[in-house]
């Protein structure tokens, strides 16, 4: 409570709230607009927070990020095509019901559980804190370097059928964070001889090249084909009341994306499958998943909605992002000289508790929004995918030349939009590869203070929260190991 | 005996894009010449522990690289082909033609001025992909000018002037650097 008036007066800056409402506005239509994402609109928009504020900068981030979900439901709804890639399950339950005239039963339910979903993480999110705050000042560099690497073997491992792919993907990223000057004993490391490696590759120019390049690139080359979504007729209202029927599977959905997006390296796409199975196995009419559910589309949505501000955990508590996004939210810390980790969240909580505040905001303004416009969003989902690539296109040119003006940054960026590009096709995961840079970072930084302290492998056992770490990853290898083992005797027998 | 290794081999069986296959094997031919590469691109540091050496983390990831890239060949190998090889890094080619029109803006923005070439780029890109009616040409020069008032003039993100704009009048040339 002594935190939480510090923090709306923070919040209570004009400047933030324009962000937030810029962002929550912004990210609705992006959202909304398929092959465009909020990895590309975060990328691009990355540099320009860098003038602001750490706290308008990740606001307008932040609004990005936890409202193009609500806006990727809609064609997820309307055309069968997800907005973002965590909307893909909507289209599962929300598509058939369109088909079945009930469009406006969709969207009011899929708006009422993304809302759901948000403000029941935040809420016991801002509850948990000062249990956090007590816990996270206990994390030392051992712990979160395990926790680190924690995160980088449970998103391997989460590739379902392209773990090999993720973890060669992985170890690039560890790679190119390995380039250049090593700031300790001041020895090259893969540069070739060539001056510009010296400073090693950038991370912002990477992310713009692999998440906003590329989308250009298969955009522009790709068909215009178009799929003219559904008419919206009738009120959305009535359908946000029936909401309230199905609580129980909104709330331990919701729960669901709160305990497995504080996890690093996991986030939407679990919670979302976890969740959704959870809700058709108790459901009283299991056969009508996937027909046009209403518990599996609030199954999904307020799984995935809740994940935003769980994900934020990790990276201010520790200083470890758990995924892309929150990666390249921790740019925008490193810029203005904040550290993300336990000091930060035990010295500076106000600014903790503004950033969910922000979280809750942005969620009423995107909802207020979408019930304003969702008429009216409907042609912005039409757009020519050619045409939003040339948006895409010209906007990545500010994310990448505003940095420094610097020529070479663009010429990595193109050859890493290629990169990205065909790794796209080929439906290889490209988040490893930015986690890879940010993690290995950490790594590496973490471990050598930590190495210092350990004498012998049994000193790793001696603090409660390493051994608990230790444990989880052996236990995680172990797991993984075994399912294989199983998946070959079943092939034997 | 045979029969049991090629159900530890079907293990790696997965999903097949086309083009998987060449895409494997020039990550594995990338990863190897990283290996190769390691002695002459790192230095060990005298005096250091192993746990602080700089060799030791670009080591874990080329290891990973190469032994990551061989598993992936397998999985490529062992899964079920997908035909249409050529037709997919004819795709791939294509993407260069899109990276040459990002490369000619950036090479042309300090040349030529941002709102100029934003607007030129909007229009070309269109006509090219085939949007070639009046509307869509006047919506590309809007969509090129809100560009550049939503950044430069709005954001002041940092673009320089083109050179172009030198030979402005005084009065204007400074509001178009600063601006436009």
């Amino acid at each position: 409570m002594e935190h939480l008036l510090p923090a709306i007066e923070l919040l209570l800056q004009p400047a933030v709230i324009v962000a937030l409402l810029i962002g929550s506005v912004g990210g609705v239509i992006i959202g909304a607009i398929p092959g465009v994402g909020p990895a590309a609109a975060i990328a691009i928009l990355l540099p320009t927070t860098f003038i602001f504020e750490p706290l308008v900068g990740l606001s307008l981030l932040l609004g990005i990020y936890g409202s193009s979900m609500y806006g990727g439901a809609l064609p997820a709804i309307l055309m069968n095509t997800p907005g973002t890639a965590v909307n893909a399950l909507t289209t599962y339950d929300g598509y058939p019901m369109t088909r079945n005239g009930q469009a406006q039963r969709a969207l009011g339910l899929a708006y009422s559980a993304s809302f759901f979903g948000a403000v029941i993480s935040v809420v016991s999110l801002v509850v948990l804190m000062p249990v956090l705050a007590k816990v996270a000042p206990m994390f030392g560099s051992r712990e979160i370097f395990l926790a680190a690497l924690f995160g980088i073997i449970l998103m391997i491992l989460t590739h379902k059928g392209q773990v090999f792919a993720a973890g060669m993907m992985t170890c690039f990223g560890i790679l190119l964070n390995t380039i250049g000057m090593e700031p300790i004993n001041y020895t090259q490391r893969f540069t070739f001889g060539q001056s510009w490696l010296s400073s090693g590759v950038n991370l912002v120019v990477v992310v713009l090249g692999l998440f906003a390049l590329s989308q250009a690139f298969l955009l522009l080359s790709g068909s215009d084909k178009h799929v003219e979504p559904q008419k919206v007729t009738g009120s959305i209202f009535s359908s946000m009341r029936e909401f309230w029927q199905h609580k129980r599977v909104a709330a331990v959905s919701s729960s669901a994306g709160v305990g497995i997006g504080i996890v690093p390296g996991v986030g939407e796409f679990v919670s979302q499958f976890v969740a959704y199975s959870y809700a058709s196995k108790t459901s009283k009419t299991p056969g009508q998943f996937g027909k046009g559910s209403p518990e599996g589309l609030i199954a999904s949505e307020a799984a995935n909605n809740s994940v935003p501000a769980a994900a934020l955990i990790p990276l201010l508590a520790l200083g470890v992002p758990g995924e892309s996004l929150t990666a390249m939210m921790l740019a925008v810390f490193y810029v203005h000289n904040v550290v993300p980790g336990p000091q930060l969240l035990t010295g500076q909580m106000d600014f903790v508790i503004a950033l969910y505040i922000a979280l809750l905001v942005l969620n009423i303004f995107a909802l207020v929004f979408l019930l304003i416009s969702t008429k009216s969003l409907i042609k912005v989902i039409s757009i020519p995918n050619r045409v939003i690539g040339t948006m895409v296109l010209m906007f990545s040119f500010v994310g990448v030349y505003s940095l420094r003006n610097s020529l070479t940054d663009c010429l990595i960026a193109t050859g890493f939009g290629l990169f990205g590009a065909i790794l796209k096709r080929l439906n290889i995961p490209i988040v490893p590869i930015i986690l890879g840079m940010v993690l290995g970072g950490i790594m590496e930084a973490k471990f050598r203070s930590a190495m210092t302290r350990i004498q012998s492998p049994l000193d790793l056992f001696d603090r409660p929260i390493s051994a608990v770490l230790i444990v989880a990853i052996i236990g995680l290898l172990l797991m993984s190991l075994h399912s294989a083992v199983q998946q070959y005797r079943e092939r034997c027998t | 005996m045979t029969q049991k290794r090629n159900s530890v081999l079907e293990m790696f069986r997965r999903e097949r894009q086309r083009g998987d296959f060449v895409f494997a094997v020039l990550m594995l031919v990338f990863s190897l010449f990283l290996l190769f590469s390691f002695p002459s691109q790192t230095s060990r540091a005298d005096f250091t522990a192993w746990f602080a050496q700089p060799t030791l983390w670009p080591a874990i990831a080329v290891i990973g690289m190469v032994v990551f890239a061989a598993l992936n060949l397998l999985g490529s190998v062992m899964s079920p082909r997908i035909p249409g090889r050529l037709k997919e890094l004819r795709v791939w080619l294509g993407f260069a033609e899109f990276a040459g029109w990002f490369m000619a803006y950036v090479f042309l923005v300090p040349q030529l001025g941002y709102l100029p070439i934003s607007i030129l780029m909007a229009t070309a890109l269109l006509w090219r992909s085939g949007y070639r009616s009046g509307r869509m040409m006047l919506i590309a020069v809007l969509m090129g000018f809100f560009t550049v008032l939503l950044f430069k003039a709005g954001l002041r993100v940092n673009v320089p002037g083109g050179a172009l704009y030198e030979v402005l009048p005084a009065e204007l040339r400074n509001f178009f650097i600063v601006y436009l």
